[in-house]
């Protein structure tokens, strides 16, 4: 089965502005198309009161069931504090050579972290996030290269040293991935 | 190419283990999971994991229990205990069992990743440590390949030739003689040398017993089998098997042999999973494998297998200008062993072993310099310090014919084939002595 498109659905309130920005570059980088819509979930089943925070492994199982097809690749775009059981807080995750992953910017902004507001560090991050989390799902593991867009970012800051492209040897294992 | 870390996490909190599989997969380790002790711990036992991620609290069988029958089951396992109530209590008993680190759950992924990171290189070094002491022990095997003969240069050409390559190599040589060495010193100087090498002295195991060294075996495959273990061909995975004394495989065996040496993968006893190894085959006989193939109690298609490239070892007898050389290396490395000033040896003596046949070759040279320095006068090797009546070593002479053959041909190689000179040592003209050579079909030593 072919893959048709790259699906962003974004869930709770994204800017427009911010989702154009990050579109085109997607598309370069995975040579998909890339469409946007808009999702539905009620989020609140997701919370964890005792952490505050929302559970990252049933959202994914959410976006897979509810929302995944055989024929794209699907990330669910939040703006909630994700987390896994294991973890005190994840950006976002993905089924590797799976068929979905979810993002989330809530931790992207200076602002969280007492840093003076800059929308453009912030886009950054988001755009990276983003072609990370669909790398996964084409099968790509994290990466050894500190620029590549697939080196493991356990913190903002970690995002802010990488580039938001694929190196050479992910680009290779990403044709090889697609067939 | 690196080895792939194998993960193994034990909770029996379903989502703890997806979140943990789902982290480590992206980063490209090998990961599989177990929701109890009990199936942690079968997993274990047929299949080798590098770092084991295990829970403290669970139903049944508890992280520390498992922590306990993980280390009796491998020493050299990684394990992380997790809990979601730290106490100072458990962390310490859990270091005190062995534990490689202690963390609470939930941690910071920063903190996973350079759990996994420092856990990875520990795994590193304790391999790199490995080789090492591998590439030690053979530097020194090396140096040990004393001799200043033509025909240890030879044997030393030849090993330098055939170094590089991935060829099979039959080493061939009387007892004694330091075949072992000479595999040792094939390995130090090949592209294998940073991987290990396997030896496997064939005629001391029985069929059985040779089966599972070789292939290993599952646990329960025979009484006495209460683990999993690897065999010594996949132990030399990217390295070197030696096979000492192949001559004395059984019949069964050679053509297990042959297989494996074809396909280089195998099974082990009592299991059903093919495993692959990439190595290289080096054997050692002091029999004539040729007439053994002519007997037919050699396979002829295991031979030409593993008869790629012959070396052919020297009796000490063709090579006594060796033996001062020898003398003063086995002088230097018992009196240093035994934490002896260094002593020497009286010329008499000297010209003594020079003269003696040593059936048992070097060993037997080595043997006679170690007891000499153990019950000699601690200044000088004198001649009553040498066992010179009588061979300590069996020897493999068996007729009068055999002792006046290796006699003359001692003797030839002592006075490096001058017929003159050795006729006159021994008492006989040159006619004589030609006649006895070509008798004896005498040849000088390969050059």
């Amino acid at each position: 089965m072919s893959l048709e498109n790259i699906i962003l659905i974004s869930f709770g309130y994204f800017e427009n502005e911010l989702l154009e920005k990050v579109v085109n570059d997607v598309a370069r980088e995975f040579s998909i198309p890339v469409k946007t819509r808009e999702g539905h979930l009620d989020l609140s089943a997701f919370y964890e009161p005792t952490r505050r925070q929302y559970d990252g492994n049933r959202l994914l199982k959410a976006i897979d069931l509810g929302f995944a097809t055989d024929t794209d690749k699907t990330l669910g775009l939040f703006n909630v504090d994700l987390f896994i059981p294991i973890l005190t807080y994840i950006f976002g995750q993905a089924y590797l050579n799976g068929r979905c992953g979810i993002a989330s910017l809530y931790r992207f902004s200076n602002e969280r972290y007492g840093i003076k507001k800059d929308d453009k560090v912030f886009v950054d991050r988001f755009r990276k996030e983003v072609i990370h989390e669909l790398g996964h799902t084409f099968g790509l593991i994290h990466c050894h290269n500190p620029v590549c867009v697939m080196h493991s970012s356990t913190y903002v800051e970690d995002i802010d040293q990488k580039g938001h492209q694929l190196c050479e040897k992910c680009k290779i294992q990403l044709e090889n991935n697609k067939g | 190419m690196a080895k792939k870390i194998s993960i193994l996490i034990v909770d029996d909190e379903e989502s703890v283990r997806d979140s943990l599989y789902n982290w480590f997969i992206e980063d490209g380790y090998r990961v599989e999971s177990a929701e109890n002790a009990k199936k942690a711990l079968s997993m274990l036992e047929s299949d080798n994991f590098d770092i084991i991620l295990a829970d403290i609290k669970m139903p049944g069988m508890d992280g520390l229990e498992m922590l306990k029958r993980i280390k009796a089951l491998r020493k050299d396992s990684i394990v992380i205990v997790m809990t979601a109530f730290a106490t100072v209590d458990t962390a310490v008993q859990a270091l005190k069992d062995g534990a490689f680190d202690y963390v609470t759950k939930p941690f910071d992924p920063d903190d996973l990743s350079h759990l996994i990171r420092n856990a990875s290189k520990q795994i590193s070094l304790i391999e790199e440590n490995e080789i090492l002491k591998e590439k030690v022990v053979s530097l020194e095997d090396v140096e040990n390949l004393i001799g200043n003969s033509e025909a240890m240069h030879r044997v030393l050409r030849e090993i330098e030739s055939v170094a590089q390559s991935n060829a099979s190599v039959i080493i061939t040589g009387e007892s004694g003689t330091g075949k072992e060495l000479v595999a040792r010193a094939i390995h130090a100087n090949s592209p294998r040398k940073f991987f290990p090498l396997i030896s496997v002295h064939c005629g001391a195991l029985t069929e059985s017993l040779l089966e599972s060294e070789l292939f290993g075996h599952e646990k329960g495959a025979f009484t006495g089998a209460v683990y999993n273990r690897k065999g010594r061909f996949e132990m030399a995975d990217s390295g070197t098997i030696f096979l000492d004394e192949i001559a004395t495989i059984p019949p069964k065996m050679q053509v297990e042999l042959l297989r494996v040496l074809e396909s280089k993968s195998f099974v082990r006893v009592g299991g059903n999973k093919e495993i692959t190894s990439d190595f290289r085959v080096i054997c050692a006989t002091n029999r004539d494998l040729k007439s053994m193939v002519e007997k037919g109690t050699f396979r002829e298609d295991l031979f030409y297998r593993l008869n790629v490239v012959n070396i052919n070892v020297p009796p000490l007898r063709e090579r006594i200008e060796d033996i001062p050389l020898l003398v003063d290396y086995f002088i230097k490395k018992y009196c240093t062993s035994m934490n002896r000033p260094l002593i020497t040896i009286d010329s008499s003596a000297l010209k003594r072993l020079e003269g003696f046949p040593f059936p048992g070759n070097i060993r037997e040279l080595e043997n006679m310099i170690e007891r000499a320095i153990v019950v000699g006068n601690g200044r000088k090797i004198t001649l009553k310090d040498l066992p010179l009546g009588k061979a300590i070593v069996n020897t493999t002479v068996e007729s009068l014919d055999d002792l006046e053959k290796n006699h003359i041909l001692m003797m030839l190689s002592k006075y490096r084939w001058n017929i003159s000179a050795a006729a006159k040592a021994l008492g006989i003209d040159r006619v004589t002595l030609y006649n006895k050579i070509k008798k004896y079909n005498l040849k000088p030593a390969q050059r």
